[in-house]
């Protein structure tokens, strides 16, 4: 290659590692989430969903037979797992009716098969939102529920964890935002009533349940990560022989 | 005679017997084995025969899809949209199904950076001139199907940026003016974008653009091949060629380009399934995040933004306000007098003051909306203006001078940082401290510029003579 093709390869590759995305400040930081994908975790998360979001959200692009997949049998399934439905090819729908929902709520609860697909921004996965998101939950008599989120302000939805998280308030200070404007920052949540579980036990059951919803979200992503590694390993040995080819005939062009 | 030499002659009978119906030996010999391509080309020829691959991957994984998938926007018993729940079943329920939908997804992004690379070539080497300007022209019209049919099947998914983005699209139409709001509810159907908009899409989407993109496909290569392949000195192989006729600088298409780019093409597809297996959303560049969530016509999503390879023209749409109507109508004026000075024809001078006229009258009269549409779809097919735009003496960016260099670096430069501010909502500050505003307004300027002066900046750029024959190694 001359020098100015070479040059131009430089710019033209430079100016694309530009691309990534440039982050804006956010308001509120989400907490990393500490997202585990093995079985223990799946099944204790698989377990408070069906509990604590199931009666008012569906999941309804997952089969419950599906959940053979994170080591559960079709028998414990039936046993410990479905409430609402029949059969274990069923989808994981809730007998809710949506005009109820929407009456009750003010909006009905949205499907959360793919809820932290949906979640993900610049700010985080869409595991850290709804990390942060359940551990953001405080009283606020202002609202018709009774409760409020740091992360979703004025949402329809109560605390559906309150029994294990217990009830929390919220601290906020004004704050100059460094043009000259007043905004309101959270400063703190405090535990003002204890749940049934110490703070970091919430953190935990959370962090299960998260790791389920992110599961549920794809569950062939695991297979997709491995059958990757594979299909790589594949086209690297192709590479080098379709390399060797292209050596061996290209010898006699002078 | 031995069995092996028995077969051998079966099998030259059975060719016989074809090419006396069909000239498949011919039309072998005439586009592969002795098809003689320049010996010389590089890294920035890999582009078109990786579009090649890249399409024959959307033909095929879209066969597929199209088994499971169900253009339909009633609601299921779950009150999701049936089309969206059925993308859904695609990546659980059918064997291998979530395979066969990334490969798609994350093909059409594939195909918009090849493609985009491969047109980055044309630019580089001078590919649209002559005699090569059909090559050229249909490129251009399968860069604009492309277009069609990303649009066409974003809306399939069903989600909050299909079903917005294709609102927002939509509606530019209801800018042309009298018929304007007539046309846009035409195209959809209906008032907002619903199932009548989504069955025309799927429509348009698996069967009318890519019959379309076939046909310009095999137009482009057949001139392609009619005129022979340029290269990265821009010089003609043709002028040199041996007693049998043979180009001295060409070598046959096959084997030596088909085995070289066999293993461009494994090579690529390793990028490629990097995405596929480890980071299917691409950053959700590829697969928006928010296009996870059904479509719903009572709730615009706050931020639509369409996907990453429409971003540099949504940008110039988006830069066309009102305040840029002057710098427009100075361009206008400072072209069309540049074009009344330099020529000494009567014709072209008055058509030029009736151009400028006209564009000047209608940058005064119409809405700065109307622009920027007009903008948007021209900035496009500008392309297709290259092959007389260009003045230079030589083709290759190589023995042009510095003055096409630089011009050719800020055009990328402005299009990447168009591209970049089409993914943002508006008030997007670079760092947060450089407005993406005027740099928008400013990029459009230098995109529009790039094609405006090119005939006098092609002239004055101080070239360097041609070799007479290709640099090799």
């Amino acid at each position: 290659m001359k020098l100015l093709d070479k040059l131009l390869c430089v710019l033209v590759l430079s100016v694309g590692a530009v691309v990534s995305p440039v982050q804006a400040a956010e308001a509120l930081r989400l907490d990393s989430a500490p997202v585990r994908l093995d079985n223990a975790s799946l099944q204790n998360g698989a377990k408070l969903f069906v509990n604590y979001c199931l009666n008012c959200h569906g999941a309804s692009f997952l089969r419950y037979n599906r959940l053979t997949q994170i080591g559960l049998t079709e028998e414990q399934i039936k046993d410990n797992l479905m409430f609402s439905a029949d059969k274990v090819g069923e989808q994981m729908k809730v007998a809710l009716r949506r005009e109820d929902a929407k009456q009750w709520f003010g909006v009905a609860p949205p499907d959360l098969t793919l809820v932290a697909r949906a979640r993900a921004s610049e700010s985080g996965t869409g595991a850290d939102w709804l990390y942060t998101y359940l551990r953001g939950f405080y009283r606020d008599d202002t609202r018709p529920t009774g409760w409020n989120n740091v992360v979703f302000p004025n949402v329809g939805m109560p605390h559906a964890l309150w029994s294990l998280q217990g009830e929390q308030e919220a601290r906020f200070v004004t704050k100059d935002d460094g043009h000259g404007k007043q905004v309101r920052q959270l400063e703190k949540l405090e535990i003002t009533k204890p749940g049934l579980l110490m703070p970091e036990e919430y953190d935990a059951q959370v962090a299960d349940l998260v790791s389920f919803i992110v599961w549920m979200g794809e569950p062939a992503q695991a297979t997709r990560r491995g059958l990757g590694w594979l299909v790589l390993a594949a086209l690297s040995v192709l590479a080098v022989l379709t390399y060797l080819l292209k050596r061996a005939y290209w010898k006699d062009v002078h | 005679m031995s069995q092996m030499d028995t077969l051998l002659d079966k099998g030259k009978q059975a060719l016989g017997w074809v090419d006396e119906r069909f000239p498949l030996t011919s039309l072998y010999k005439a586009h592969l084995s002795e098809y003689y391509a320049p010996k010389n080309f590089n890294f920035w020829y890999f582009f078109g025969s990786l579009a090649l691959l890249v399409l024959v991957n959307q033909i095929v994984t879209g066969i597929f899809l199209v088994m499971h998938y169900k253009p339909d926007a009633a609601l299921n018993a779950a009150g999701v949209p049936v089309a969206f729940a059925s993308v859904e079943y695609i990546m659980r329920d059918v064997p291998g199904g979530w395979i066969i939908r990334y490969l798609h997804s994350t093909g059409a992004s594939a195909f918009f950076i090849v493609v985009y690379l491969h047109m980055f070539r044309g630019l580089l080497y001078g590919s649209y001139r002559k005699p090569r300007e059909l090559v050229w022209l249909f490129g251009i019209a399968i860069f604009l199907c492309l277009m069609g049919e990303a649009f066409f099947g974003y809306l399939l998914p069903w989600g909050q940026m299909s079903g917005w983005g294709a609102q927002v699209i939509v509606n530019l139409f209801a800018a042309i003016p009298v018929i304007g709001p007539d046309l846009s509810i035409f195209i959809r159907g209906d008032f907002v974008v619903s199932d009548a908009t989504l069955n025309r899409f799927f429509a348009f989407h698996v069967i009318a653009i890519p019959l379309v993109l076939l046909g310009l496909v095999t137009a482009h290569l057949i001139a392609l091949h009619e005129v022979g392949s340029n290269n990265p000195d821009g010089v003609e192989i043709k002028k040199k060629k041996d007693t049998n006729g043979i180009p001295l600088d060409g070598i046959p298409f096959h084997p030596y380009y088909t085995v070289k780019d066999g293993f461009v093409a494994v090579v690529f597809l390793m990028v490629f399934s990097v995405v596929v297996f480890f980071a299917p959303e691409g950053g959700g560049y590829f697969l928006e995040y928010n296009n996870f969530v059904p479509y719903d016509a009572l709730q615009t999503p706050p931020h639509i933004a369409p996907v990453w390879y429409f971003t540099p023209f949504y940008s110039i749409l988006r830069a066309t306000t009102s305040n840029f109507m002057w710098v427009l109508g100075a361009l206008a004026l400072i072209v069309g007098g540049l074009t009344v000075v330099s020529t000494k024809s009567k014709n072209v001078k008055a058509l030029a003051v009736g151009v400028t006229a006209i564009l000047l009258a209608g940058f005064a009269l119409l809405d700065a909306k109307v622009w920027g549409v007009v903008l948007m779809g021209g900035s496009v097919m500008l392309f297709g203006l290259l092959p007389w735009l260009d003045q230079s003496p030589v083709k290759s960016v190589r023995y042009k001078g510095v003055l096409y260099a630089s011009v050719l670096s800020v055009f990328v430069v402005a299009f990447v940082l168009l591209g970049i501010l089409g993914t943002k909502a508006p008030g997007y500050a670079f760092f947060g401290l450089i407005p993406g505003e005027p740099v928008a307004a400013v990029c459009s300027v230098l995109y529009l510029a790039f094609f405006a002066f090119m005939p006098w900046y092609s002239r004055m750029d101080a070239t360097k003579p041609e070799p007479e024959r290709v640099t090799w190694k």
